[in-house]
């Protein structure tokens, strides 16, 4: 039996035979301890908070580790192999893959635009003989482990929108995240730790960066517990962790303590069942001014482990750190694991800044994934890793200046991949026509991404909602179907 | 923790975490069947999605949101015979209702409710928050012993109590009721000095003298704007990429002093949405339009200006939207409402009031027009001055010049031929003029204008001239009022591209020799557009002259002949002038050309000009030549000259002046109306349907006159109409919003929702009669705070009584105990700084940098936006006043409104981060070590005197005897640690930027500046009690 579980047994009793002459707390403790009581918890650890209603059915994931890429990966560059495009290199787009649709104020109209051949080869690999290009040499290896998305497609031509509708299902801020959602809805599994926590990073000397918006991980109209702390790339991970110079941590102990006892007496004297969650809320500040330091120190991580992940690994703010840091965060129970990486949005550097996009992302993620598996942890840890939208198969620039070559954003068709948390491996979902531009076969629409996301964690993603300015709000607006034909 | 409470922890951490969500609420059947509280929740919730207001998606052409409509499925008094409610009872799933997919269900309660309502007959309502604020009676309230009534409000409550069996709660101690109101009035704690005036205070009336003196604090407009801050999505940014520093502040500072002059509400209301439109609009009334103004600016590349511009409209509608009418107008953006009766066709009729500002959307300039200059006091006064000097030179040198007037003709002869002697250049005899599109005008100054629309025009010149010999040539192009902005092209930004300019001799007889150009200079060349472009071999590239903005000079350019040209008898010069580049209607639009005979030909001097204007005939010179002759006139006479450069020099100082004054963003309308259309699923790019700006039909119209009609509506229109006694919903949202404020809990939680799906106020009659107390009293302010705050409901203690009370109003809806919860972050930064003396009394101006973790902005903008935190007592300045980036909110401001759309609601949640703040945050330790300072230096005291005087300053009371137990052991144990820790204790007392007492023992002061820290971190401290 777990330390927590034990507690709770422990108040189970105090709370039916013991301490019971102001209530304190009781009200709201009741609902939580019905539900741990009657619930068959198969689970290693049980969850705290969350909605009694949840999960609707059994959950294939337990956690989540979403790898975004802020910018937009040039899907036919890295995944989306297209010999056609190859083929037709330097050509006009024919029109009738265009039609009247439209693209970016940079590009206008599309029509008479050129095509552009993938910049490097693509090669198969693995069992699932994968196309995977030669830009992304780590995760071809473990491309059986992976599953495509190839027909992704979105409704928003502009970042900070089409990131909102990817993360929110809405395009403008004040909705709530995915990972909002999910802590709302399955509660924490750790109380020294935040549920929900956000890492960024951009590769260095990049041109093409978007800012990273707080509403990226905003609660919207969920309260603001909900929202993801954001881990810092520098000083404290999280502000105000710690304790001002001066003040040791057996000092701030001993003042602790002495708060609680007042707090009691004030709880002794008022009834306000709050002053026993602010007793709570001081404990568990303290908890965490211990856990986050210990999470923080990578020196318990082997020299092999460390270099699985690849160069940069021991330097926060980057992405190979912050990988490696959603490994031992959702070891240590966290739900929602965002880390996002800035800098695809390649519109005049294909050539040059996608090589290094790609060098420092490439062999972290795939990293993840195969550390997670070797420690039995993939099977319930659902990966992610994608952009908001894809990038033109036709040509951003001048032909004759490879130096300059780039991709112009394109909603029409992109691809991200899944791994582990249910996802059958070694697939390919969903197909583009010959040259990338539109989705030919099976198309995801971001909010049928969103309800698989959701199924893989055991929700029903039209039941999970929320009710605000007199509506039923949920993540997926009034749309998405779960991709069934990917779980495994 | 050696204590029970670790036990539970757990579980109350997991309530502290994720919180249980609850709502069940159950009504006894006997009850009578009130419509608007027991069945349209239902109808609305259940119905109105498929038979609701909006048409586009209405089934079977039902409706039930309408009497009439109900009516076709109701048999009053005869459920069995309604076919709404056989629906609900249906065993057919194809006929049930809700359909089963839809995931609506009703309870057999929810069903038993409908029947019991259809049987009583059906009657039907209006939506309470619909319904006109009338005159209601107070009702009798029982008579409580501990429990007066001293206002209305109390009669209402108690009432209300009696009804559910629950008893009121006794006032609360004294010095709980000075700290309790100082802090919703003020924001700030009671001084102990206040403190222990209070409670010495026995006449009856103290209480009421304590309210009225801090309703008069400057103070308290300071507590009173961040809420409204709030709702007007106030920052001292743009947001979005770029995040750009705007200066909006004065018009935050007008918001405080408008709360404390008790500016009435219906004025304060109609002067933000529409100050510039009131006859002989003041300053001031212009200056809160800002409110409007305050919206997120999206200033990124590749953006559509007339989204960005839709995008701010639809912003400023639906803040008013939320502010007054307490109504979701956003979901009409694309549809008609789903629940209250508001139609996407009103949607855009509201749209169209906020829809005539000429802002275009363009850019990302965080003073975009149109703009206010906002002077302090002092730079008015300057300003005053400096006009005032100007104005008396203007009239010394008007009268000076009068006497020197006589002998300008004599001047401009002689000047003439001086002139004539210097000058290299002579202006060309035009004899031919043609533009291939355009028609053509040789003007009196010999300069040439041409009239053309053309995307791409040529022009060819023929002339004589009477130079013998010519070594080069000079093209002035010349603005002109006709051409865009008064500048040299009609193009769009007034520039031209010359791609060709080529000379020849022409004979007459049809032969033509072409002169070589040898080289050329210009007084501008655009990146890319050099000179030498326009007689290069590319007939694409060309001359221009755009400087990042819209073109505001003339220019001049030379050409230099590879040989000197001699013209004889018969022959003249041909010039043609090309403009092919793709830049539409890049052509110049007016110029000179002249020739010289100079060895050097150089680029022209103002003399030049002069020269021509001399030259000209007096009865065809132009206004702005007659001008120049005559200052030049002028300028010869010693005593006009001095005095002109000190017009001058005052001039460039009121101008300095001016470019420092803050700009605030303000509303105004173009001239003529900008046309409103609905907008397909809410996009720019879709516009359907035109719609004139209206107020919608659900709620009353002004009393009618004939400048609210139709065309003539405009923003005061809107703003009258929403003050106007017949509108039911601004008094009541308004009345809701100051209740929240001081109450804790709106009297209607969902604050931002008055419409159908928005809660039925426990207390409506209360509600109602506040909202007609309010608008009677002519909208005062101070007034309906008062009334709160003297009421017996906001007196009492926040004590929980007993347990079985409590269970039946956990959240204190029916007010039977005063309420407890915990101050906004704003606020306990407030308290930490005026408790410990820290807090500087500078109030407005613009806003501060205080202490901030490093890199938190360089992190959000990829180093982009650099911290620089202030110094000395900005540091210390009132929360209000710290400057709000809008990608990156203050750190320390947890649980606030975004700032980036507006927030009426309240946030008030618990996670360990904020504990972690006030107990690490530099502020807090900084004010922890201040407080100890302050005590300690005290003199000669006990340490509980000490500890007493501390909780004086933080709680405005003594500690308890218990208390004291625990912070002297606490004391005590701390000065043994510090004693073996002296390091750790200098450290302690260093940190923030005022300095340390170091006459203080550092032991000493570490310990007890941890003591204070504790006790500012204490739940009491936290909370408003």
């Amino acid at each position: 039996m777990n330390p927590l579980q034990q507690n709770r047994q422990h108040l189970t009793r105090r709370h039916f035979f013991g301490r019971s002459a102001t209530g304190i707390g009781t009200a709201a403790l009741a609902t939580l301890l019905n539900k741990d009581l009657s619930a068959e918890s198969s689970q290693s650890r049980t969850a705290i908070g969350g909605l009694p209603s949840l999960p609707h059915f059994a959950p294939k994931a337990k956690r989540v580790i979403y790898l975004f890429q802020n910018g937009a990966p040039t899907h036919v560059d890295l995944f989306d192999w297209k010999p056609r495009l190859q083929e037709m290199h330097g050509k006009p787009v024919p029109n009738s893959y265009i039609g009247e649709r439209r693209f970016s104020t940079m590009t206008g109209k599309a029509d008479g635009k050129l095509l552009l051949a993938p910049i490097e080869p693509f090669k198969q690999h693995g069992e699932s003989r994968a196309w995977v290009s030669g830009l992304m040499p780590y995760t071809a290896k473990i491309a059986d482990e992976l599953c495509f998305v190839k027909s992704m497609y979105t409704e928003q031509v502009n970042h900070a929108p089409a990131i909102n509708f990817m993360l929110s299902g809405g395009e403008m801020p004040g909705r709530p995240t995915i990972g909002a959602w999910l802590t709302y809805g399955l509660g924490s599994e750790t109380d020294e730790l935040p549920a929900f926590v956000v890492m960024t990073s951009i590769t260095k000397d990049t041109t093409c960066g978007q800012i990273f918006y707080d509403f990226y991980w905003g609660s919207g109209f969920l309260p603001s517990r909900y929202q993801g702390v954001k881990f810092r790339g520098s000083g404290d991970p999280v502000l105000y962790v710690s304790n001002p110079n001066g003040m040791s941590r057996e000092v701030r102990r001993g003042w602790l303590d002495d708060i609680a006892k007042i707090n009691e007496m004030k709880m002794d004297e008022f009834g306000d069942p709050e002053i026993a969650t602010r007793i709570a809320q001081y404990e568990m500040s303290y908890k965490m001014q211990a856990s986050i330091p210990e999470l923080a120190d990578l020196s318990s991580e082997s020299r092999e482990t460390l270099d699985l992940y690849g160069p940069g690994v021991e330097e926060p703010g980057t992405f190979a750190h912050n990988c490696l840091m959603a490994r031992r965060l959702i070891e240590r129970g966290c739900r929602f694991v965002q880390l996002m990486h800035a800098g695809w949005d390649q519109h005049n550097s294909l050539t040059t800044e996608l090589y290094n996009q790609c060098r420092d992302t490439d062999q972290s993620s795939a990293a993840l994934v195969m550390d997670l598996k070797r420690r039995g942890l993939l099977d319930d840890t659902l990966v992610i890793w994608g952009g908001e939208f894809g990038r033109t198969p036709f040509l951003q620039g001048d032909l004759n200046n490879r130096a300059r070559w780039g991709r112009d954003h394109h909603p029409y068709a992109y691809s991200l991949w899944m791994a582990g948390g249910g996802v059958k491996p070694g697939v390919s979902y969903g197909q583009t026509d010959d040259l990338g531009i539109n989705v030919a076969e099976n198309g995801v629409h971001v909010h049928d991404f969103q309800a698989t996301l959701l199924h893989l964690l055991g929700i029903d993603h039209e039941r999970l909602t929320y009710r605000f300015q007199g509506r039923q709000f949920r993540l997926t607006d009034v749309h998405g179907h779960a991709v069934n034909e990917i779980l495994a | 923790m050696k204590t029970h409470l670790s036990f539970f922890l757990p579980f109350l951490i997991a309530v502290l975490l994720l919180g249980t969500p609850s709502d069940a609420e159950d009504r006894s059947d006997a009850e009578q069947i009130d419509f608007a509280r027991d069945i349209r929740p239902i109808l609305s919730e259940n119905c109105s999605f498929c038979h609701g207001p909006d048409e586009a998606t209405r089934e079977a052409g039902l409706r039930l949101d309408t009497e009439s409509g109900a009516a076709e499925v109701l048999v009053a008094n005869d459920s069995d015979a309604s076919e709404l409610f056989r629906r609900l009872i249906s065993d057919d799933a194809d006929e049930l209702m809700p359909p089963p997919e839809s995931n609506r269900k009703l309870s057999k309660r929810q069903i038993d409710l409908i029947r019991r309502w259809i049987d009583a007959g059906a009657p039907w309502e209006q939506h309470w928050s619909f319904r006109p604020i009338e005159a209601t009676s107070v009702p009798e309230a029982p008579n409580n012993k501990h429990a007066p009534i001293r206002n209305p409000i109390d009669a209402f409550v108690q009432n209300k109590l009696a009804d559910e069996g629950i008893s009121p709660s006794p006032q609360a101690s004294r010095s709980t009721l000075i700290r309790r109101l100082s802090l919703d009035l003020t924001g700030l704690p009671p001084t102990p000095e206040r403190v222990a005036a209070f409670l010495a205070d026995e006449r009856p009336d103290a209480y009421e003298r304590l309210v009225d003196e801090l309703l008069d604090s400057p103070s308290y407009g300071i507590r009173m704007a961040w809420p409204w801050l709030d709702a007007a999505r106030y920052a001292d940014t743009n947001g979005y990429q770029g995040d750009r520093e705007r200066t909006m502040w004065p018009w935050r500072d007008w918001v405080v002093k408008s709360f404390n002059e008790n500016l009435p509400f219906d004025q304060f209301t109609v002067w933000q949405l529409a100050g510039d439109l009131i006859p002989g609009a003041t300053l001031e009334q212009k200056l809160a339009t800002g409110f409007c103004r305050n919206h997120m600016i999206n200033g990124e590349g590749g953006r559509i200006a007339e989204e960005n511009r839709v995008e701010y409209v639809m912003d400023m509608s639906e803040t008013m939207g939320t502010v007054w009418l307490g109504l979701t107008l956003n979901c009409c953006r694309c549809h008609d409402h789903k629940y209250d009766p508001i139609s996407n066709r009103e949607y855009y009729q509201f749209f169209a009031f906020f829809n005539q500002t000429p802002v275009n959307g363009r850019g990302g300039d965080p003073q975009t027009p149109p703009n206010l200059s906002v002077p302090s006091e002092q730079q008015s006064n300057e300003l005053v001055r400096l006009s005032g000097q100007i104005t008396r030179l203007d009239q010394q040198m008007r009268e000076h010049s009068k006497t020197l007037a006589p002998r300008q003709a004599e001047w401009e002869k002689s000047h003439r031929a001086k002139l004539e002697k210097e000058t290299q250049w002579k202006a060309l005899n035009a004899v031919a003029v043609n533009a291939i599109h355009g028609a053509s005008k040789v003007l009196e100054d010999q300069s040439i204008l041409i009239d053309t629309n053309a995307a791409n025009d040529d022009y060819t010149v023929e002339a004589t001239t009477d130079v013998s010999t010519i070594t080069g040539m000079r093209l002035q192009t010349l603005r002109h009022p006709t051409m865009t902005a008064g500048g040299l092209a009609r193009s769009n930004s007034g520039n031209f591209v010359l791609t060709d300019f080529a000379v020849s001799i022409i004979d007459g007889q049809g032969g033509e020799t072409s002169v070589k150009i040898a080289s050329a200079d210009a007084t501008y060349e655009q990146n890319g557009f050099a000179v030498g472009n326009a007689f290069d071999d590319n007939p694409k590239t060309g001359w221009a002259v755009h400087e990042g903005k819209m073109v505001d000079k003339d220019h001049t350019a030379v050409f230099r002949f590879e040989t000197p040209l001699r013209l004889t008898d018969g022959q003249s010069l041909k010039i043609i002038m090309r403009h092919q580049s793709k830049h539409v209607g890049h052509n110049i639009g007016r110029f000179r050309l002249s020739v010289t005979e100079a060895d050097e030909p150089k680029l022209s001097s103002e003399k030049d000009d002069l020269l021509i204007a001399l030259q000209t005939n007096p009865d065809k010179q132009t206004e702005p030549q007659r001008q120049q002759i005559s200052r030049e006139y002028l300028r010869t006479d010693k005593t006009y000259r001095a005095w002109e450069s000190e017009k001058s020099q005052l001039g460039k100082q009121s101008e300095a002046i001016q470019k420092a004054l803050p700009k605030v963003m303000v509303m105004a309308d173009l001239p003529k109306r900008r046309e409103t259309f609905v907008l397909n699923r809410g996009l720019y790019n879709k516009p359907a349907d035109p719609v004139d700006a209206n107020l919608p039909e659900f709620l009353p119209a002004v009393a009618s006159d004939d400048s609210t009609q139709g065309d003539s509506m405009n923003r005061l229109t809107l703003a009258q109409w929403l003050v106007d006694p017949a509108n039911p919903l601004t008094a009541r949202v308004t009345v809701n919003r100051f209740w929240q404020q001081v109450f804790g809990v709106g009297l209607v939680k969902t604050t931002e929702d008055f419409g159908t799906q928005g809660e039925i106020p426990p207390q409506l009659e209360l509600l109602n009669w506040l909202a007609w107390q309010f608008r009677e009293d002519g909208w005062d302010v101070k007034n309906l705070m008062r009334l709160m705050v003297t009421s017996h409901t906001y007196r009492q203690s926040s004590k929980v009584s007993d347990r079985e009370t409590y269970d039946r109003d956990p959240d204190n809806r029916l007010l039977g105990r005063g309420s407890r919860h915990r101050l906004p972050s704003w606020m306990l930064r407030d308290q930490a700084l005026a408790a410990s003396g820290l807090l500087s009394p500078v109030v407005g101006g613009p806003s501060v940098n205080t202490y901030q973790p490093p890199g938190v902005w360089e992190e959000a903008s990829f180093g982009k936006k650099v911290y620089r935190r202030d110094e000395g007592e900005k540091l210390y300045r009132r929360s209000l006043y710290v400057f709000w980036r809008r990608i990156i909110a203050p750190t320390m401001f947890f649980d606030s409104a975004s700032r980036q759309t507006c927030t009426v609601g309240v946030n008030r949640t618990n996670t360990p981060l904020h504990a972690l703040q006030t107990l690490n945050d530099v502020t807090f330790v900084e004010a922890a070590r201040a407080l100890a300072e302050t005590i300690l230096m005290e003199g000669d005291l006990a340490d509980s005197q000490r500890i007493d005087h501390i909780m004086q300053r933080v709680l405005a009371r003594n500690a308890s005897s218990a208390e004291l137990d625990v912070l002297t052991n606490g004391l005590t144990r701390t000065r043994k640690q510090y004693t073996e820790n002296p390091e750790d204790a200098l450290q302690l007392i260093e940190v923030g930027q005022s300095p340390r007492n170091e006459t203080l023992d550092a032991v000493e002061h570490a310990a007890w500046t941890s003591l204070c820290l504790a006790v500012l971190n204490l739940d009491e401290t936290l909370n408003r009690e």
